[in-house]
């Protein structure tokens, strides 16, 4: 299900602010060049076409949550290789070189902060390891995210990026799939709120599972999001795939997302959505309305 | 409903060789002309008959008994293995389908339904393979659109209402990858399902009877209970897709196989299927009617220890066991 395992890792690594000065940056799209200090501090958006390009797990949350209020949490947890996976290298050494490339454990954040003054609990991807796959560890990471937010009583974020499946943990990756879905029907049992938002790309067994289960699902500009990729869309069918098919825009026109909301704008409509869906979190999570 | 000869001759007729079945189907063959020659003979051929048959014997369990993961993948995908219908003819009585998603269409690669199953209502919902071409295509090989996963969800939560319990075979090589299925949310469909299924309170047992595709399988596989057949497999990508990934090479199919771990013995070692229900030598589409039995008795023992279980409990029960699965360091 990892269709894009294929697709290079991001130019930008995992690790927090570690932007070069002077350099510049292409964009993807439009082929400007981006001043790289100047594309970091919006947040990778293209001055000129307005691309969303991918960003790491530390600035999404840099972009989402109040300044110095997160608190990562698990980020002990790594990848046992239960299979002894190998295909043309061994899994473990995939593990390791990610993590050089990335300085990150595995392909997701996650941990507690506030949000306009919210408590909440997100989980964020990183693309830069392993194209974002879903194992053993990032299951488990959102299914505890999803058993704190019920513990505490507050609403669970989760910012999507990934390929699908980690194919190098077999079925313990397919199961992830409903271990992460059960844990939000418990979420909802509660009556506290899901958000779900997806950038680009969102894929394969991430998009079949938690992904998709939102209260509300939230996209970003143009984002790929699919189950099957369109290269084996392609392959199955021989044909080629009509302009914008899986984007973002697609979806909404199909009925699959809420709202198609820019990066700058993201954190205030996630907000917005929180006060409007708070009725069962409790006085302690709640913004201040003198603080925001 | 087949009766039971035509049952088994429909299979003798359709039943085709793999590779590292070749050498027992030679056998085999000099078996049955030795047989028919004794006939009409006043020469006495018993002995040879006798040795003949225990060197048969012998080959079949040889060959059963070390199969490597690729040959298991082949035969779970046996053009002649029984498929979800079969085991519902053979398995229960008075099966009465029911079709439609109720949104779309009937999404006819699964099927589904009513039945009396050792005197006891279930819900039986599968994965359904085409045997012919017509049947093929009409099925889509087995591959389920969304359609096909909301009317499993709608059966499921009718067996809910009326504390049916509910039985899934899966059997399929994935989730349909089209535009159609893409536009109509496939993801939607197969995440809705998991999460559903995770909320049912009648007991769910989920049987992987040959190709446990992805989240295709899964989006039917969320059970208090989940078997497997001896040579079922049960994998997230395919080891030709797999291959095609990670080798860059479709060649490496083999490789893929044994890496992904994917037969039913590697899953009962992970911890990820509670049981696996013994085929007759040689794989199910050699006796369809007793695979068949065997899977009954199994599935009577495990609905028997499920419904002593309160509805919480079925319900905690089955988030618990997901919520368990996946190793880590920590
Ligand atoms: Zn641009």
């Amino acid at each position: 299900m990892s269709w894009f395992s294929r697709v290079k890792a991001p130019l930008e690594t995992g690790s927090k602010r570690a932007v070069p000065e002077g350099v510049f940056i292409k964009c993807e799209d439009c082929g400007e060049m981006l001043y790289s200090v100047d594309f970091d501090n919006v947040f990778r958006v293209c001055s000129k076409c307005g691309k969303h390009h991918v960003i790491s797990a530390y600035r999404r949350i840099d972009l989402l949550i109040d300044e110095g209020t997160f608190a990562e949490k698990d980020q002990n947890l790594s990848s046992t290789d239960p299979l002894k996976f190998r295909d043309t290298m061994k899994y473990r050494d995939r593990l390791k070189s990610a993590e050089r490339v990335s300085g990150m454990k595995e392909a997701l954040v996650s941990g507690s902060g506030k949000m306009n003054g919210w408590e909440v609990e997100i989980c964020v991807f990183e693309f830069g390891f392993l194209g974002g796959s879903m194992g053993s560890v990032v299951g488990e990471k959102i299914t505890r995210g999803v058993e704190r937010a019920i513990e505490k009583k507050c609403p669970v974020i989760t910012v999507s990026c990934s390929g699908g499946a980690r194919m190098q943990e077999g079925t313990y990756s397919l199961m992830q799939m409903a271990k992460t879905s059960a844990a939000l029907s418990m979420l909802s049992e509660a009556g506290l709120p899901f958000i779900s938002v997806l950038t680009h790309p969102t894929a394969g067994g991430v998009t079949a599972s938690f992904v998709m289960l939102g209260d509300v699902i939230i996209a970003e500009p143009e984002a790929l999001i699919c189950f099957a990729g369109p290269r084996v869309i392609e392959q199955t069918l021989r044909q080629k795939l009509p302009e914008g098919f899986q984007r973002s825009e697609f979806l909404m026109e199909h009925g699959f997302l809420d709202a198609i909301v820019p990066r700058d704008e993201l954190k205030r409509t996630i907000t917005s959505l929180i006060r409007h869906m708070s009725a069962a979190i409790p006085e302690e999570n709640r913004s201040n309305p003198r603080e925001t | 409903m087949v009766n039971d000869k035509s049952f088994v001759k429909m299979f003798r007729m359709a039943a085709s060789f793999l590779d590292f079945e070749k050498k027992i189907m030679e056998l085999e063959k000099k078996l049955e002309e030795l047989r028919a020659v004794s006939k009409g003979e006043e020469a006495d051929f018993s002995s040879e008959i006798r040795k003949m048959h225990k060197k048969v014997n012998q080959l079949r369990l040889e060959t059963y008994s070390n199969l490597n993961r690729w040959q298991k993948t082949q035969l779970a995908r046996h053009p002649s293995r029984p498929y979800a219908f079969d085991y519902i003819d053979e398995m229960t009585a008075d099966f009465v389908e029911l079709h439609g998603d109720r949104r779309f269409g009937d999404g006819t690669s699964i099927i589904g339904g009513f039945a009396t199953m050792d005197d006891q209502p279930v819900m039986i919902i599968g994965q359904q393979k085409g045997r012919d071409t017509k049947e093929k295509m009409y099925r889509n090989f087995g591959m389920a659109h969304p359609e096909g996963y909301r009317k499993s969800l709608r059966l499921m939560q009718l067996a809910n209402k009326f504390r049916t319990p509910i039985i899934t075979l899966l059997d399929t090589p994935g989730a349909y990858p089209g535009i159609g299925a893409e536009e109509r949310g496939q993801a939607e469909a197969v995440a809705r399902n998991l999460y559903e299924m995770a909320c049912l309170s009648v007991p769910i047992v989920c049987v992987v009877i040959g190709e446990g595709g992805s989240g295709g399988a899964l989006a039917m596989g969320v059970g208090n209970r989940v078997l497997m057949m001896e040579f079922a497999v049960y994998s997230v990508i395919s080891p030709e897709g797999c291959a095609a990934i990670l080798w860059k090479d479709q060649a490496k199919t083999v490789e893929a196989a044994e890496a992904l771990s994917l037969t039913a013995q590697d899953l009962l070692a992970q911890g990820i299927i509670d049981e696996i229900v013994r085929e007759p030598i040689g794989g199910a589409h050699r006796n369809p009617m007793r695979a068949s039995h065997m899977l009954r008795r199994a599935l009577r023992r495990n609905l028997k220890e499920l419904t002593a279980m309160s509805p919480e409990e079925l319900v905690a029960h089955r988030r618990d066991k997901f919520r368990k699965i996946g190793p880590y360091n920590e």
